[in-house]
């Protein structure tokens, strides 16, 4: 793999651009594989990553039906941030908003990590002691945030309204190092650097089956011919049901639609992120200008990519509340992912019935933001089988009410 | 829209007259069931690409419960029915059956 630097770009400058290498390999499958991981998103190549990174282990292919990133990484608000009540929550959040930090040297791709500040509104009196209770908490996590009052909040956000029609803005939590990413180049930097230590990458690949000896998976069935494996990653998302019924295990978890939008680009209006969780909807702007909305999922269990509009509605009439100006804005594209809802709105990081199949799934509306943390701890949960970050994400916690109730802690939007 | 017709008042009802309720034909455990039993009742679910089995409730309008048989993949709706069933009536596998010679008429595994 060629580094990318100011020199580089000097260089390929000079000589017509006629030097820049692909990214990644387009591989083909082998017969077998040390480990294999299904689901080129952010947090399988993320795992992916970090199993070569930390551990040594190499011989990796990741499979992907569609194409790398195309799913819930490529369809998300790129929100980052990890002011979390539970401390299970709070340390893989934080540990993930810290692999931001410094991902694009890591990995030597820019990922345009902004840590332009995450302000979450309190805007009925319940909302301000639990925002100040969650800011408690996170002073004792070691994770930055504070409790600011409305002129706190006008002075960073000019344009809000702090009167609104139904709900005044009655203060803030504001986390000042949290903020966006570009969303593809984390799967894209991701998959370059995996590529570069050698593992395989295979896209419109998609796994049919997973073949098992006992309780001992073997290898999976693939729409590229079966792939042997000694060990089996299953991070898909919003098919995790699909392919836990291949694997013959049931999970706490119903797939939902979620939507976002992006508006027209305009000039520099707000600076940071804004989460309005009681009117329920969330902002931010993108560099190139355009308004990047999200809002709630849908109530019911859905495959079809695209969510209800009434969603869509409840979203841009809470944004039009409580930032009028945009009242007149035009809105450009509409998208909806397939998001996977767990019990306590929090992940599951786990061993499964199977011996040697783990399972990453679980992360609902707010999975991007873990993509670093997750791939982490999801490695060496892969590699030793157990780690710090993720034992209490496990399975086992629905079973024995060890809940990590963070739909209580977060409201409603994560 | 997604629209479906209330089996108690008759009423084709849009999406935002109605409250989803999650998967259906889901058995109450007793006192003295397993902490397994226990799990699956409150938060296995099938979650299928595919046919599923749903409760729904005509929360703007007559405000009963009722069950519907829809495709997740398509939103395909192959008909609602009482709730007052522990599994689907006959007649709704029949249509599955004839529309999706590929699915199970039931979706539970």
């Amino acid at each position: 793999m060629k580094r990318y630097s100011a020199f580089a770009v000097a260089r390929e400058a000079l000589t017509g651009h006629r030097g820049w290498e692909r990214a990644w390999r387009r591989a083909q499958p082998k017969a077998r594989y040390d480990v294999i991981i299904v689901g080129a998103g952010g947090h399988g190549l993320a795992t992916a990553y970090y199993l070569g990174k930390r551990f040594g282990i190499t011989n990796v292919a990741v499979l992907e039906k569609g194409w790398l990133g195309g799913g819930n990484t490529g369809r998300n608000t790129t929100i980052i941030r990890s002011n979390y009540l539970q401390d299970p929550s709070a340390a893989i959040y934080e540990k993930s908003r810290a692999l931001y930090e410094t991902l694009s040297q890591d990995l030597n791709y820019n990922v345009m990590f902004s840590p332009r500040g995450v302000m979450m509104l309190a805007q009925t009196e319940h909302e301000v002691r639990g925002y100040r209770r969650t800011a408690h908490a996170n002073a004792l996590q070691g994770v930055e945030t504070r409790f600011i009052t409305p002129a706190e909040v006008k002075k960073i956000v000019p344009i809000i309204r702090l009167e609104g029609p139904r709900y005044p803005v009655l203060g803030a939590l504001w986390q000042a190092r949290g903020g966006t990413a570009r969303h593809d180049a984390v799967a894209w930097g991701y998959a370059r650097a995996c590529s570069a230590m050698g593992m395989d990458i295979i896209q419109q690949c998609e796994v049919t089956g997973i073949r098992r000896d006992g309780d001992r998976v073997t290898g999976v069935d693939t729409t590229k011919g079966a792939i042997a494996c000694d060990k089996l990653g299953l991070v898909v998302a919003g098919h995790s049901g699909v392919l836990a019924q291949m694997a013959g295990f049931r999970l706490p978890i119903e797939s939902v639609a979620l939507q976002a939008l992006v508006s027209e680009p305009i000039k520099p209006i707000m600076d940071c992120v804004v989460m309005a969780n009681t009117v329920h909807g969330y902002m931010s702007q993108s560099d190139k200008g355009e308004m990047v909305i999200g809002g709630g999922a849908d109530g019911y269990n859905n495959y079809t990519q695209r969510g209800s509009f009434h969603h869509v509605e409840e979203t841009v009439r809470a944004l039009i509340e409580t930032f009028p100006m945009l009242s007149r804005l035009k809105m450009l594209r509409w998208w909806g992912g397939i998001v996977d809802m767990t019990g306590d709105r929090s992940p599951i990081l786990s061993k499964t019935p199977l011996q040697n199949c783990f399972v990453n799934c679980g992360w609902g509306t707010g999975g991007f933001k873990a993509i670093p943390g997750s791939g982490w701890g999801f490695a060496e949960l892969m590699a030793k089988g157990h780690a710090p970050l993720t034992d209490s994400f496990s399975l086992d916690r629905f079973r024995e009410g060890r809940f990590i109730d963070e739909s209580v802690a977060a409201g409603v939007a994560h | 829209m997604l629209i479906l017709t209330c089996p108690c008042c008759g009423v084709a009802a849009d999406e935002i007259e109605l409250a989803p309720g999650g998967q259906a034909h889901i058995a109450r455990r007793g006192p003295d069931s397993t902490d397994a039993a226990f799990e699956e009742y409150l938060f296995l679910r099938d979650n299928p690409r595919g046919v599923h089995f749903e409760r729904w409730r005509h929360a703007m309008g007559c405000g009963k419960w009722f069950h519907a048989a829809r495709c997740t993949a398509t939103n395909e709706v192959f008909g609602t029915y009482p709730a007052q069933t522990t599994e689907p009536p006959q007649e709704i596998r029949d249509r599955i059956a004839e529309r999706r010679t590929d699915q199970p008429k039931d979706s539970r595994a």
